[in-house]
């Protein structure tokens, strides 16, 4: 189990401001920092990987103090547990993927296991190729099994697939959830992606300026208890068009168009390029005596 | 006459060969610290690693030769442990790695600026120490740089003309460099004497530059 509970003097676009952040992680869990950008998601990961350091506070990872502003501990990066995934990915350029790999590794089985790890992400074929010469969503791969040779304590995603197109992103999304659920490391992620935030997470923390002001499961988060719809929908707003005598809502979830009918009431409320649910209630079954 | 030249030709190149290799001790680490300190004087440094670029070579070497003199405090102190560096080869030594610093150091601090700050923070969550990071990493990563730096220090210090001028004088087999006997032969009109020393440079400089120019080339291809 990982417990964090920091502060740190954070400058932000609305000026500098003191971010608290508390959570604990359990064992083998994915859980997903969630919130928009210049909120601190980024800085309590580097925070947690040693890469920069806290004001105060304490950070414990399976009972072992990884930083203590009381008892003055703070263990160097180099001494924590921990495998980082960066948004540029950081491969060494000058190593082959199979070397960036092997670079990582520290005992003669870790590097027995990085053929393994090729094997898993796939790239056996592509080993002896420099990074330059990968595609995204391949580099990526390799930053993440890179991260995973030591057998880290906990896994640290910076938000790795922002950079990839969606159908990239989809599928190595899928390959996270699998690698997650194979090696059951514990995995935090830093996210805006709802997709991705409800596709992988055990849990998720909503991140607003430098608080964490909510932990849920993500469902719970996206999907507002007021309804009871049987079918729901997030999506984006794309345009509102007044099609007498209703107004016309088109809806961008996922990778799909929906088009609805709404009433002027309705659409007042609604605006393009703003997040909406989209439900379709069932139907209750009529029931009737048979005469 | 003609082990003269070569003796000279020798002299010109151990030289350069020697203060380039003690310059490239010197200047990773100090292009590592004008990268990366955040100390309050190092824009002093770094004006003191540029100076030579600006100053003429003859006030580097006037300031040299003072403080070589046995009269200064460093020579005196010098001469008590039986060195001497004026006219010297050891001189020449001192002073060409002053006076080819920047050549080095710039290239070598730029391409370290290069370095994405993920690549370092990257080898150290995989648990490498700055040092390893340092030798396994970023050095290789930034070979074109290193490259760059050691071409230039040492065409440079082969072209040195002033500060030898000024602290080594002109003996030969000790302090007599080509770019002086060129000078040298000039003024007593042996022309023949001055255009083999001049050739001899031209062609051996030229050939240095292409051949690393190519190899760079070669080597910046992807797949290997």
């Amino acid at each position: 189990m990982i417990a964090v509970n920091i502060t740190k003097r954070l400058d932000t676009a609305e000026g500098s401001i003191n971010a608290h952040f508390e959570l604990t992680i359990n064992d083998g869990e994915f859980l997903t920092l969630f919130g928009p950008s210049g909120t601190g998601k980024t800085t309590l990961m580097r925070l947690i990987a040693g890469l920069e350091k806290p004001d105060s506070g304490k950070i414990e990872v399976d009972g072992k103090v990884w930083f203590d502003s009381a008892k003055k501990i703070n263990l160097t990066p180099q001494k924590r547990s921990i495998g980082f995934v960066f948004q540029d990915y950081a491969l060494f350029p000058t190593m082959s993927v199979r070397e960036n790999l092997l670079f990582a590794a520290q005992t003669p089985e870790q590097r027995h296991n990085v053929d393994e790890l090729i094997e898993l992400i796939e790239l056996t074929a592509l080993s002896n190729r420099l990074p330059a010469t990968l595609s995204g969503g391949q580099k990526q791969r390799v930053a993440l099994a890179r991260a995973l040779v030591r057998h880290p304590k906990i896994l640290l995603l910076d938000e790795p697939l922002s950079a990839l197109d969606p159908s990239m992103r989809q599928k190595l999304q899928d390959e996270l959830a699998l690698v997650h659920k194979r090696l059951g490391v514990t995995t935090l992620l830093v996210s805006h992606d709802i997709a991705e935030t409800v596709k992988l997470s055990d849990r998720m923390a909503s991140i607003e300026l430098g608080q964490i002001v909510r932990i849920t499961k993500p469902m719970e988060f996206f999907t507002p208890q007021t309804l009871s719809g049987k079918l729901q929908l997030m999506g984006e707003v794309l345009s509102i068009q007044y099609d007498h005598p209703v107004y016309l809502v088109t809806l961008l979830t996922g990778n799909n168009i929906i088009k609805a009918v709404v009433s002027e009431n309705e659409a007042r409320v609604l605006k393009v390029g703003g997040k909406a649910i989209i439900s379709a209630k069932a139907f209750n079954p009529i029931v009737m005596p048979l005469t | 006459m003609e082990s003269e030249f070569f003796a000279t030709m020798a002299l010109t190149f151990k030289l350069a060969a020697i203060t380039t290799a003690i310059l490239l001790v010197i200047a990773i680490p100090l292009a590592a610290f004008l990268v990366f300190s955040t100390m309050r004087f190092k824009s002093i440094i770094e004006t003191i690693v540029s100076m030579p670029l600006v100053l003429p070579p003859s006030v580097l070497g006037f300031y040299l030769l003072l403080a070589f003199s046995p009269a200064s405090l460093i020579g005196s102190f010098l001469t008590e442990h039986g060195i001497r560096l004026a006219f010297s080869f050891e001189g020449l030594v001192i002073g060409s790695v002053l006076f080819s610093l920047p050549f080095i150091v710039h290239p070598i601090q730029s391409a370290l600026t290069q370095v994405p700050r993920s690549i370092f923070e990257a080898s150290y969550t995989l648990g490498k120490s700055k040092l390893e990071t340092m030798l396994r990493v970023i050095l290789p990563s930034i070979r074109h740089g290193l490259i760059s730096g050691i071409v230039l220090a040492f065409a440079h210090t082969v072209g040195e003309f002033g500060v030898i001028l000024m602290i080594g004088g002109n003996i030969p087999g000790e302090t007599r460099v080509a770019s002086i006997a060129i000078y040298d032969e000039v003024e007593s009109l042996n022309y023949v004497m001055a255009h083999q020393y001049a050739l001899t440079l031209f062609v051996v400089t030229f050939a240095i530059l292409l051949l690393v120019y190519t190899l760079n080339k070669k080597s910046l291809g992807g797949i290997r």
